[in-house]
Order: structure tokens, then C-alpha cells, then sequence
């Protein structure tokens, strides 16, 4: 009993210490063909990036429009409601501003793109996987991570930051008309609130946030998806595992930055 | 019976495949067994074996896609698992492969398909591109499907499309995976011309996996038949049918495996816990 559980711990770490240097692998790859790419004569397809910016980033534009303004009013509400027992109704705009900037902006559009995109990208890959199309890619001399990674590492890291932006404006939108309704304020005069309790480093603390979640979201779907075995039951199995660890992953790694950030 | 194209050997001697010693191991399971091999410039050889010889394995470590536990494979002279990763490239620009189940991009269409590793490796114009993917697609009977998708087609029309892509850049060493697997006669004998086609016409070698007897006999310069890893027999066609070997013999005749079984491994068998 004892004994079992201690090899199957033991496998697990093991098993865990792979994934991370398989990623490592991949992101060093990945950052090398687009560096080095032109100069082999296997360069990084714009159309390809072009292609990813549009499934990862302007897709997601609805749905992290709705969920940002949802989470901008509901954080408004809540700190309406918990500050006034104090007196301190005016200290929610500060507040809102600087949390959503440092940390839901960005949160939540990790955890959207985790869903939306972590999933199809560890589907796609694994399909191809299974259909032996990257076999195909090694044979034909195209290197996969070349084709196939690198274009969502970059699309990635420039869609995931401006969706952040977006969310941070909407959310503080949110926040703000339901400020003006509850506290009888102008939106101008909440902008001006807001500008001045923001700082610099607010946002850019969220917005590299939002880089390292990009990076996180490629590498662990990209490598779940190339891991993907076993029929259809192996794929979906694959597709949830990449879309459970891509947000355990921005979780933990969120809660590393704001420990770091935040002293 | 088809012969190895003579201007081809006459121009380069060196056979264009050289595997010598491979071993494969997955876990304790041996899985290819000191195996080796040479194929020479234009001839067609056909490497034949049942489910479970190791024919597939043997392919993945032909193409570069595995590294053997032991043993060497050459390709035009290198051996591909010494060899770095450009190096390797600039030989797989040199040979085509057309797998088993096509392993057509299926975000593709067929044409996009075929362009694809000239849009790769080559700066050719797109109407130039656009020609010669037009071409091979007439080589192999598709022309006018250029703007279909994988899934619009049948299981002959995928064989010949990847074959399309497979010798779009024109390549030097050819490898078929069971080029005849789930096709009906006709279809397969279609095929079977088709590759005696391109050898007259490309000066191609090609390699073909298959388990079709009928396919094999047709087609081959050389039969390589491999059994549980090992090679039983190398040689023409006529020998390979004449050959008093029990388990060539199985095969040609399509004899069970009636191999006494060990009872005690079967009762470990049985009785093993996982």
C-alpha cells in the first residue's frame, strides 16, 4: 500500500519534472525560430500569427467584453455595499481602479482565453497528432514548433496584453456607471478619480501579468496537444487537462507576481 | 517484372537506403531485430510483413521520426541519426512520403495541400506554385479537385492526393505507407500502375509498406519480408514466391501462426497482476 503510493508519487513528480522541461523545450524552440527563423529560410509566417491574432484575440473580444463590465459592476456593488457600513463609500473608486488594473483585467482574460482558445489549440494540435500531420510537417522538412507553435507564442503575447487593456477599460466602465447610478456622481468625475489613484505601475504590473499568462496558455496547451494519444477518449482527455492546467497555471502564477509585486 | 532503373544506378552507385544493425526496444519488447537492408537507386523495394512484424516501426526509423536503440540508417550516403537538425532538413527536401492514412493537412484544401512544400522551400511565384501543384495533380488522376477538402474524399482520392504532395518537389527517394489498405481491387491495381508510373517517369527509388501480396508481387524489384522484427528473406519476386522458408511461405499462403504455445508462459499470462 505504502509502497504503491510512493511509486505512483514518484512517477507523478517525475512525470511533472518532463512536462516542465518539455515546455522549457518548447518555449526555447519557439523563441528561437522566431529570432532566427529568416536567417534558416524557414521564417515565422506572418499570415499564419495573423491567423492566430484573429482566433485568439479578436474572437474573444465579445465574450471578454461582457465578462469584464459583469465583474466591473459586481466589484462596484460589492464594495458600495461593504464600505458604507464604514463611511468610506468614496475609497471604492481607488479601489476598483487599482485591483482591476493589477489583477482581474488580466486574470480575466487569462481565464478566457485558457477556455476558449487553451482548449481548441491543445485540440487542434492533438488531431493533428493523431491524423499524423506533424509527421507529415518533420517529413515534408517543416519543423512543428516552427509552424505550429511559434505563430500562437506570438499572437499570443501581443492579443492576450491588449485584451487586458480592453478588459481594464471595460470592467472600469462597468464599475463606474454603476458608481455614478449609487453615488450620484458624473462619469467624468469617476475618470478623474480613477486617473488620479492610478499609477504606472498599476497597469504595467497587470499588463506583464498578462504576458506571462500568454506563455503559460501556449506552452501547456501546445504541449498537451502534442502528448495527445489514444483515439478521440485521449483527445478530450488532453483538451480538458490543457484547459484545467492553463488556469492552475495562471492562478498560481498570479499568485506568485501579486506575492513579488505587492511588497 | 519491373527492373531498377539503369541510368540512375549507372549515375550514383551507393544505394540510397543503407540500414545496418537497427534495433528497436519499447520497455523489454524488442521490436526490430538487427535489421539491415539496402535499397538501390530507381529500384522499387517493397517491405512485406504481417500486423505486428515491424514494418511500420522500420518505416518511422527510415524516415527520421524515431532514434533507434542500436544500429545505423543511411539516406543518400548519411546517416541520419548523426547527422544535425539543417542537414537533416536539406535530405528530407530530397524524398516524399505518402502515409497510410494520406496525412493531408485538414485545414487544407487539396491544392493548398500540394503547394504546401513548395510555398516552404522554394520562392517560386504563386501561379508558378499554383502550376505545378495543377500538375501533379494530373499525374495522379486528381486534376479539378484542387478545391476540395480532405474530408470531401475517398479513400483512393486521399492516397493520390498525398502522393500529389509527395512528389511535388520533384524527390529522389520515394516511401509509401500501405498504399493499398482499405481501397477496393480496382482502386488498389490504379495505384500499383500509378507507382510504376513515376519510378519510369521520375527516376524515383520507392519504398513501399505493405501487406498486400498481390500489391507486392506486382510492383517490387526486391521483397524485403519481415517477421516479429526480424528479416526472413531479401530478393526478387520470383524467389521470394519460390523460397522454401516455413514462415515466408505462411505468409504467402496465408497459413495461421500455428506456433505451439508455451504453457507455462501462458499460465504466467493468465495469472500475472498488473
Amino acid at each position: 500500500m505504502v509502497r504503491a503510493f510512493t511509486e505512483n508519487l514518484g512517477r507523478r513528480v517525475i512525470g511533472g519534472v518532463e512536462e516542465f522541461g518539455y515546455g522549457a523545450a518548447l518555449l526555447a524552440e519557439s523563441l528561437f525560430w522566431i529570432a532566427a527563423g529568416a536567417l534558416r529560410q524557414q521564417p515565422v509566417r506572418i499570415a499564419a500569427v495573423a491567423a492566430e491574432m484573429v482566433r485568439v484575440g479578436v474572437s474573444a473580444i465579445p465574450v471578454v467584453t461582457i465578462l469584464a463590465f459583469a465583474n466591473g459592476v459586481m466589484m462596484a456593488l460589492q464594495g458600495i455595499y461593504t464600505l458604507r457600513d464604514f463611511g468610506a463609500e468614496s475609497q471604492v473608486i481607488p479601489g476598483l481602479a487599482m485591483s482591476i488594473t493589477r489583477e482581474f483585467g488580466a486574470l480575466i482574460v487569462g481565464i478566457v482565453v485558457a477556455g476558449r482558445s487553451g482548449s481548441a489549440i491543445a485540440a487542434r494540435i492533438g488531431a493533428m497528432q493523431m491524423s499524423q500531420e506533424i509527421d507529415a510537417l518533420r517529413v515534408l522538412g517543416v519543423n512543428p514548433v516552427r509552424h505550429l507553435v511559434a505563430p500562437i507564442l506570438l499572437a499570443m503575447v501581443v492579443t492576450v496584453p491588449a485584451l487586458t487593456v480592453l478588459a481594464n477599460v471595460v470592467a472600469l466602465l462597468g464599475g463606474g456607471l454603476l458608481c455614478s447610478l449609487q453615488m450620484h456622481m458624473s462619469l467624468a468625475a469617476f475618470t478623474e478619480l480613477t486617473l488620479a489613484a492610478l499609477d504606472v505601475s498599476d497597469v504595467s504590473q497587470g499588463l506583464t501579468k498578462s504576458v506571462v499568462f500568454a506563455v503559460l496558455i501556449t506552452l501547456v496547451s501546445c504541449s498537451n496537444g502534442f502528448a495527445a494519444s489514444g483515439g478521440s477518449e485521449g483527445l478530450g482527455q488532453r483538451t480538458t487537462r490543457s484547459v484545467v492546467l492553463c488556469i492552475a497555471a495562471i492562478v498560481i502564477a498570479d499568485m506568485i507576481f501579486t506575492f513579488f509585486l505587492s511588497r | 517484372m519491373p527492373m531498377p532503373n539503369a541510368r540512375a544506378v549507372t549515375e550514383n552507385p551507393g544505394p540510397v537506403i543503407r540500414v545496418a544493425e537497427l534495433t528497436v526496444r519499447y520497455g523489454e519488447r524488442r521490436i526490430l531485430d538487427r535489421v539491415s537492408l539496402e535499397v538501390a537507386p530507381g529500384e522499387i523495394r517493397v517491405i512485406m510483413g504481417g500486423s505486428g512484424s515491424g514494418k511500420s516501426t522500420l518505416l518511422r526509423h527510415l524516415l527520421g521520426l524515431e532514434r533507434p536503440a542500436a544500429g545505423h540508417v543511411e539516406l543518400f550516403g548519411r546517416d541520419i541519426n548523426a547527422i544535425g537538425a539543417q542537414e537533416l532538413f536539406e535530405l528530407r527536401r530530397r524524398m516524399g512520403v505518402s502515409f497510410q492514412g494520406g496525412a493531408l493537412f485538414n485545414s487544407m484544401t487539396v491544392g493548398e495541400n500540394v503547394q504546401f512544400p513548395l510555398r516552404e522551400h522554394t520562392r517560386l511565384d504563386a501561379n508558378t506554385i499554383r502550376i505545378m501543384s495543377r500538375m501533379k495533380l494530373e499525374v495522379v488522376n486528381l486534376a479539378g479537385c484542387e478545391h476540395l477538402m480532405p474530408a470531401q474524399l475517398s479513400g483512393g482520392m486521399l492516397k493520390r492526393a498525398a502522393l500529389a504532395r509527395a512528389i511535388v518537389m520533384d524527390p529522389q527517394l520515394l516511401f509509401f505507407d500501405e498504399p493499398s489498405a482499405g481501397l477496393d481491387p480496382v482502386v488498389s491495381a490504379e495505384l500499383d500502375e500509378l507507382i510504376l508510373r513515376l519510378r519510369a517517369s521520375m527516376n524515383m527509388s520507392i519504398v513501399v509498406v505493405t501487406h498486400e501480396l498481390e500489391s507486392a508481387f506486382k510492383i517490387a524489384d526486391r521483397i524485403t519480408v519481415l517477421d516479429r522484427g526480424e528479416i526472413l528473406l531479401t530478393d526478387t519476386v520470383e524467389n521470394v514466391r519460390r523460397s522454401g522458408n516455413l514462415r515466408v511461405r505462411s505468409l504467402i499462403n496465408r497459413i495461421p501462426d500455428d506456433s505451439p504455445v508455451d504453457a507455462d508462459a501462458y499460465l504466467e499470462r493468465l495469472t500475472r497482476t498488473d
